[in-house]
């Protein structure tokens, strides 16, 4: 039977996207639904005096007007922080109150004020408008370095700090500091990025009288999550009396991971009115209130010898929260960052200090590769600096600092259990052509061009993951994930998932791997995920984890399968289970021509008794029916590695950056779908040329967003890529029987620093991202103006 | 978006009398419609001119094109008349927007609106062009106010848009990378005794640059264009763009528009 | 209210709407034709492009009044006899899509794009997707996705 599990198996959700019959959130619609609006802050930092619903709640279709109030009255619980961090001092992190809907204070433009529930959208709309709330406006805090240094947002939270956190050993690092023949040293912002799915948020509430259920249809991607969240703290309704839905959804990269003030909000009234209430986010709501990304001011120093060996590193980072510290904020600037300083290199003494701050700006949370992008920036561009001041070839100096050795315990928290980083940089030197290199570059400056190169060298950390390790490290929940297989009396099967597809492939890469592992044709493979009614509590996607969690879960659940069918199949074919094999769909009986298929056994555990031909007795102590379900727990993280390389053109007459190659090696373990894979590096790549190059949240010194629209957004867009060109090597993951490691955030981790490194190299001087034409163009015009005076 | 009365007229009478102080004339509605959506504008009444036969087309005579003004830029872009008469025009219309909005927006709306950043009010000013209106005839340099402005009175409707045919043009642009409209937009046009060099996105409405245009009129050449030092005063500083930067963009594009002549 | 005929993916329509409805809304709200989507507020994403009398538009930015009278095409009328359009089938093998929500814009727009060039090289291919935002792909398969239905159609 071929082997579903490696092949380029087309998806099979692909067919109801092409077709115009997915279902997102937005295309739900209730009988007697309503339309919500939220009322938001026009401020960045202003007390609320007073919410006046009176003029709004006469205007025509209104159905409810509900505020800060409303929520503290039915006694609904605030937004949380998940994860809890302990600052150096061993205090521990300061968290504000996070109304679902403020009551004396906005902390930025687009927090939530009020909710208009009407008859029509146009009609909440137009009230939404008559909502008069007077505001005090303060001071806004607005920049990431000053934040420390401004008023106090938040009562009780001097400092604006939430924690001043450690990882590693500040007298180890000054000591391998004192031994070093260099230092080379580095100031790095890492811009604010908005997530921008392309499915803007959307929620809607519905509540049954009946059941006294309440059903929450909303674009996320951890609805068990969420249910849980929103039950436990938010005090909306019971778990057992709530039901998350998360349909299709448009993309997450991470801004989908929480739940939202809105989606507390929506549930809550929908059973506060008795009638579904529906709300959509337009695109600049999205901009102003979808969690943001990144947000990092950083300064670091690399002790190195004079023969490259690099002896340590200092980290210092002040971290971006934004207004209130969202669900993973603020674990993404500490154990997603910290410990991924170190690269994949060699590095035996090490620091990391992270200040993580509140400012009047949106709530800043975990985005495509949360944390690890950060420190794979920081280190890269650190590595390419200082090979260029120690006058060491690129490629030499970051092979010579490999970590070469498996398993490998990292000086701050990783071990690294597999890897060979020689095997793709190699590969990746290979297919970008690097001898090349000099006669193109040639090439470019007989066009008055400047051509540069860029390597990044990557690591991350994934599969997120070991409960007793992350809640030790002060995770509120364990990173585990669950599945259940469910043959069906009939052969096919259903499989119910706690991971959450958002684009990422599940329907088909999970029925790949149930498909081989089971014998059943992929067709008659259903993967079932997104309800919390339907399948066993998962702990959802991100942090490139539904593989090699998810995955495995699903994996063990079929060995169960396996072996109750063995029982059943020793049983019924009257040979001893020891001597029964399953192999391709059948269980054979060792040494002769007795055989069951799966699917006769599946039949016969639904049917456990004699009638007619019919005879399947099952074993003694078997239950009937054929479903089993597992939970994993992982124990370790993996840890995908990888070198992409990239090529600029710059005209430095405009400043014009042209991505000219960019070529990529991944090593993910074990690829169930080559062609899946590639699309995640594909994506990710662009995203993380996105952030080099295009992207920036832009606030104002007073606060407002000036980016709050595709008009002043930068995304990416078709014409400002060439070809990619992906390859890969392969060490198995051994944390998982899968051997898998993850691919979802690698390109938009290693994308960043091997753009900006070509960047530097082709203009010569240090630039912030992102490198737009404007400040390349100065850049170059600076530069040229101390060549002249050199010269 | 908030309810409005919606027109469809037949000719251009039906369509001015319609016309109030609390109406627009809608084309493409590349604009006009965004606008609405966003709550920055709102009218009693919509008055759709695109069903007037008369206002779309295209018309080649010895010495000018003129294009009717509900003519779609993916019209003029891909006009045979245009690309052979003025070739740079139809490769500005292809670059506007996408070709979702190429194929809804108009030369008319294009310039009634006057974005300090379109890219047709350049090609105005360069090609001296005349607006007709229902009842008047404008030229160019008296159109284009400021700002969002234009000479247009209330109720006034642009008919056509009357270009001269240069001896040889181009049009260069810098797009914004976020909406792609032009930071600056430079059009270069030959004619026989003189050079016009208009410029768009760079101020805050599109302008003549007269000592571009004296200097390529005396000697039509990047060298020329080199002696002369583009002042950014005046113009737009934004998150994209500073004015040193426009400024300096300017006199690139408007070689880069020599070159391509 | 305005009355307004139209033919949507073949059929007759006549529905009373009010002049404000955009064509977007129409096609979503009052016909239940979901797969065309909204992804923005200033007609940059391309999320909503549908065929108006054969070519690409935005259909967040027109109105369904004025386009009375004309022949609309969404995503949903693009199979014929249960058997997709090849520029589904191409982006369904090149691994064009992942969450789908800018696939029906996308396709629209490329669509239109074959009917505009035979075969475009990839230059031509990327300029013209300019509009249509995909957060997903990086756009490098669906290009190839075009390439693909332009050898097939």
């Amino acid at each position: 039977m071929a082997s579903l599990v490696g092949s380029r198996v087309e998806r099979k959700e692909d067919k109801k996207f092409l077709t115009g019959k997915g279902r997102y959130t937005a295309d739900i619609t209730l009988a007697h639904q309503t339309h919500a609006v939220f009322v938001r802050s026009p401020h960045a930092r202003a007390q609320i005096k007073k919410v006046d619903i009176t003029k709004a709640s006469k205007s025509p279709g209104v159905v409810a007007i509900l505020t800060g109030k409303d929520l503290a009255d039915d006694k609904i619980g605030g937004l949380i922080a998940g994860w809890k961090i302990v600052s150096e001092d061993g205090s521990d992190m300061k968290v504000p109150a996070h109304p679902a809907l403020a009551t004396d204070i906005v902390n930025y433009v687009g927090d939530h004020v009020a909710v208009v529930i009407a008859e029509t959208l146009e009609d909440a709309k137009n009230a939404a408008e008559l909502v008069n709330v007077d505001y005090k406006i303060l001071k806004a805090v607005v920049e990431t370095e000053k934040a420390m240094d401004s008023d106090a947002i938040h009562k009780d939270i001097p400092k604006n700090l939430c924690y001043d956190w450690l990882l590693g050993d500040r007298s180890k690092t000054k000591a391998a500091f004192d031994s070093a023949d260099k230092i080379v040293k580095i100031d790095l912002r890492n811009n604010r990025l908005i997530p921008n799915a392309m499915e803007p948020r959307a929620s809607i509430g519905d509540y049954n009288p009946s059941t006294e259920e309440i059903t929450l249809y909303t674009a996320n991607q951890n609805p068990h999550l969420t249910r849980l969240v929103i039950s436990a703290f938010n005090a909306v309704a019971p778990e057992h009396k709530f039901r998350v839905v998360a349909p299709d959804v448009g993309g997450g990269f991470g801004s989908k991971i929480y739940p939202y003030s809105e989606d507390v909000v929506i549930a809550w009234a929908a059973k506060k009115i008795q009638r579904p209430v529906k709300w959509v986010a337009e695109r600049t709501e999205s901009f102003l209130s979808d969690c943001h990304g990144r947000d990092h001011v950083t300064h670091a120093e690399l002790a190195v010898k004079s023969d490259g060996t690099v002896v340590g590193l200092k980290v210092d980072t002040i971290a971006n929260l934004g207004g209130y510290a969202s669900l993973f904020a603020t674990v993404t600037p500490t154990y997603l960052y910290g410990p991924l300083v170190l690269g994949l290199y060699n590095i035996p003494a090490a620091y990391c200090n992270v200040k993580a701050v509140y400012t009047n700006t949106a709530p800043v949370d975990a985005y495509r590769g949360a944390g690890r992008p950060e420190a794979t920036y920081m280190i890269e561009r650190l590595m390419s600096k200082a090979a260029m001041e120690l006058g060491m070839d690129q490629v030499d100096f970051r092979r010579k600092n490999f970590i070469k050795q498996f398993p490998h315990q990292q000086a701050l928290v990783h071990n690294i259990d597999s890897g060979d980083y020689d095997a793709h940089l190699d590969k990746a030197l290979e297919i970008a052509d690097y001898k090349g290199f000099a006669k193109r570059k040639s090439d470019s400056e007989s066009k008055g061009k400047l051509r540069g190169i860029g390597f990044s060298t990557y690591i991350e950390a994934c599969g997120i993951a070991p409960s007793a390790a992350v809640m030790s490290l002060g995770a509120g929940v364990g990173l585990w994930e669950s599945a259940e297989v469910r043959f069906n009396p009939t052969g096919n099967v259903t499989v119910f998932t706690g991971a959450h597809s958002h684009g990422q492939g599940h329907d088909t890469v999970f029925a790949q791997i149930v498909g081989d592992k089971l014998g059943v044709a992929l067709e008659n493979v259903e993967v079932v995920h997104g309800d919390t009614d339907k399948g066993p509590f998962g702990m959802g996607t991100y942090g490139s984890r539904s593989l090699a969690v998810g995955g495995t879960a699903i994996d063990k659940a079929c060995d169960k399968i396996i072996a109750k069918g063995k029982r059943v199949a020793a049983k019924m074919l009257e040979a001893s289970e020891s001597d029964v094999d399953f192999k391709d769909g059948e269980f054979i009986v060792a040494k002769s021509n007795k055989k069951k298929t799966i699917g006769e056994i599946a039949f016969a555990c639904y049917l456990p008794g004699q009638y007619g031909e019919i005879k399947s007795p099952l074993p003694e102590g078997d239950e009937p029916g054929l479903k089993e379900t597992a939970f994993y727990d992982p124990i370790n993280f993996s840890f995908p590695a990888g070198t992409h390389i990239c090529e600029v053109e710059i005209d430095p007459e405009t400043g014009e950056t042209k991505l000219d190659k960019y070529s990529a090696v991944d090593d993910f373990g074990t690829i169930m779908n080559p062609m899946i894979v590639e699309g995640q590096v594909h994506g990710g790549v662009a995203q993380g040329v996105g952030q080099a190059l295009y992207e920036n949240a832009h606030y104002d010194e007073t606060g407002q967003l000036v980016t709050a629209s595709y008009m002043d957004y930068t995304m990416p867009r078709a014409d400002n890529f060439p070809e990619l060109k992906i390859d890969y090597t392969c060490t198995p993951a051994t944390s998982n029987p899968l051997g898998a490691k993850g691919c979802g955030e690698a390109g938009a981790i290693a994308a960043p620093p091997a753009v900006m490194n070509a960047v530097v190299d082709a203009i010569g001087t240090d630039i912030s991202m992102p490198a737009t034409a404007e400040k390349v163009w100065n850049a170059c015009k600076n530069l040229k103006k101390t060549n002249s005076k050199a010269a | 978006m908030k309810n409005f009365n919606y027109h469809s007229a037949k000719d251009g009478k039906e369509a001015t009398k319609l016309a109030s102080s609390n109406s627009a004339y809608l084309a493409g509605g590349m604009t006009t419609i965004p606008s609405m959506k966003l709550g920055l504008a709102s009218y009693k009444d919509i008055i759709d001119i695109k069903g007037i036969k008369k206002l779309s087309g295209i018309k080649v005579s010895g010495k000018s094109i003129t294009i009717g003004a509900t003519t779609k830029h993916s019209d003029v872009a891909n006009s045979k008349d245009v690309k052979k008469a003025i070739p740079s025009l139809a490769q500005l219309a292809e670059g506007i927007g996408d070709p979702a909005v190429r194929n809804r927006g108009t030369i008319g709306g294009s310039i009634a609106n006057n974005d300090p950043a379109a890219d047709y009010p350049s090609a105005c000013i360069a090609l001296d062009a005349v607006i007709h209106t229902s009842s008047r005839k404008i030229d160019a340099e008296k159109f284009f106010t400021g700002m969002f402005e234009t000479a247009l009175k209330k109720g006034e409707l642009i008919e056509a848009v009357e270009f001269k045919i240069p001896e040889k043009s181009s049009y260069q642009k810098h797009p914004n990378p976020a909406s792609r409209y032009a930071i600056v937009g430079v059009y270069v046009a030959k004619n026989k005794n003189e050079v016009n060099v208009a410029v768009t996105g760079a101020k805050s409405c599109v302008y003549n640059d007269e000592k571009l245009s004296k200097a390529l009129s005396k000697d039509f050449s990047t060298s020329a264009v080199n002696a002369i030092n583009v002042s950014s005063s005046g113009m737009n500083s934004d998150i994209h763009a500073s004015a040193e930067y426009r400024a300096s963009l300017v006199a690139t594009y408007a070689k880069k528009a020599v070159d391509a002549c | 209210m305005k009355k307004i005929t139209l033919e949507v993916n073949g059929k007759p329509v006549v529905k009373e709407i009010p002049d404000n409805t955009l064509l977007s809304s129409f096609l979503r709200e009052t016909l239940n034709l979901t797969g065309t989507h909204v992804g923005c507020d200033t007609s940059q994403c391309g999320a909503c492009v549908v065929h108006v009398n054969g070519k690409s538009i935005k259909s967040c930015t027109a109105l369904a009044t004025d386009v009375e009278g004309s022949k609309i095409t969404t995503i949903e009328g693009l199979a014929s006899n249960g058997k997709m359009h090849p520029m589904q089938e191409a982006f369904k093998k090149m691994h064009g899509l992942q969450c789908g929500f800018c696939t029906p814009g996308m396709v629209m727009s490329a669509v239109d794009l074959l009917q505009n060039k035979k075969n475009p090289s990839e230059k031509e291919i990327r300029d013209w997707l300019e509009g249509n935002i995909c957060r997903c792909t990086g756009y490098h398969n669906i290009v190839k996705a075009v390439k693909e239905a332009a050898s097939k159609m």
